[in-house]
C-alpha cells in the first residue's frame, strides 16, 4: 500500500467523510458536500503535483 | 438552591457527554440519540486512526523540549481510547524510514484532530445551538 494517489485518495475520503456529516444533516447535502470536498482534495492535489513537475527538489 | 444544584448537574452531564464523545469516537452523537452520525464517527475515525498505524505512522511522545511534537502527541491523542489501546498493544512505533510513515503521521494527527472537532460538534448540539 505504498501509492500516493490511493493514500491521498483515502485521506480525502475520510476527512471528507467526517466533514460531510458534521456539517451538514440530510443525507443529500452531506453526500453532495462530501463529493465537492473529495473531488476538491484529489483535484487540487493532482493539480498542484503537475505544477510541481517542472520544479524537482 | 435548587436551580443552581439543576445547573450544576446539567453541567456535570455536559461535561460526561464531551468525555465520552472525546474517549469513543460518535459516542456523543449516539448519546444524543443521532445514530447515523454518531455511527459513522464510530467507524471511520478509529479507522482511519488505525490505518495511520499500519503504515508505520508514529504515536509521538510528550517531550516538553520539542513543543511541536507536544503538539502532534496531543492531537494523537485526540482519538481517545484508541490511542491508549495502541500503546498498550505496543503500535505506534512509528518507521522513519517507511516511504509511508508521514502519510501515517497524517492520517493519526488527522483522526484524532477530527475527534476533538466532533467533540465540539457533540457540546453545540447539546447546548441546542445545532
Amino acid at each position: 500500500m505504498t501509492s500516493h494517489l490511493l493514500l491521498l485518495s483515502g485521506f480525502a475520503f475520510f476527512v471528507s467523510l467526517v466533514f460531510a456529516v458534521l456539517a451538514k444533516d440530510h443525507a443529500r447535502d452531506q453526500l453532495r458536500f462530501g463529493g465537492l470536498l473529495f473531488a476538491g482534495f484529489v483535484g487540487a492535489a493532482v493539480v498542484i503535483g503537475w505544477l510541481m513537475f517542472p520544479f524537482p527538489i | 438552591m435548587r436551580d443552581g444544584v439543576a445547573e450544576d448537574f446539567q453541567t456535570g452531564a455536559l461535561v460526561l457527554l464531551c468525555v465520552a464523545a472525546w474517549a469513543i469516537p460518535g459516542a456523543g452523537h449516539l448519546w444524543l440519540g443521532r445514530r447515523a452520525k454518531g455511527l459513522v464517527f464510530l467507524i471511520a475515525l478509529p479507522l482511519m486512526f488505525a490505518i495511520g498505524l499500519a503504515l508505520s505512522g508514529r504515536l509521538f511522545p510528550f517531550d516538553f523540549s520539542q513543543p511541536l511534537v507536544v503538539l502532534q502527541a496531543l492531537a494523537d491523542l485526540g482519538i481517545g481510547v484508541p490511542y491508549f489501546i495502541a500503546n498498550a498493544i505496543g503500535a505506534g512505533a512509528g518507521n522513519v524510514r517507511a516511504v509511508t510513515y508521514e502519510y501515517g503521521n497524517a492520517y493519526i494527527i488527522v483522526a484524532g484532530l477530527m475527534n476533538l472537532l466532533v467533540v465540539i460538534d457533540v457540546y453545540d448540539v447539546a447546548l441546542g445551538r445545532k
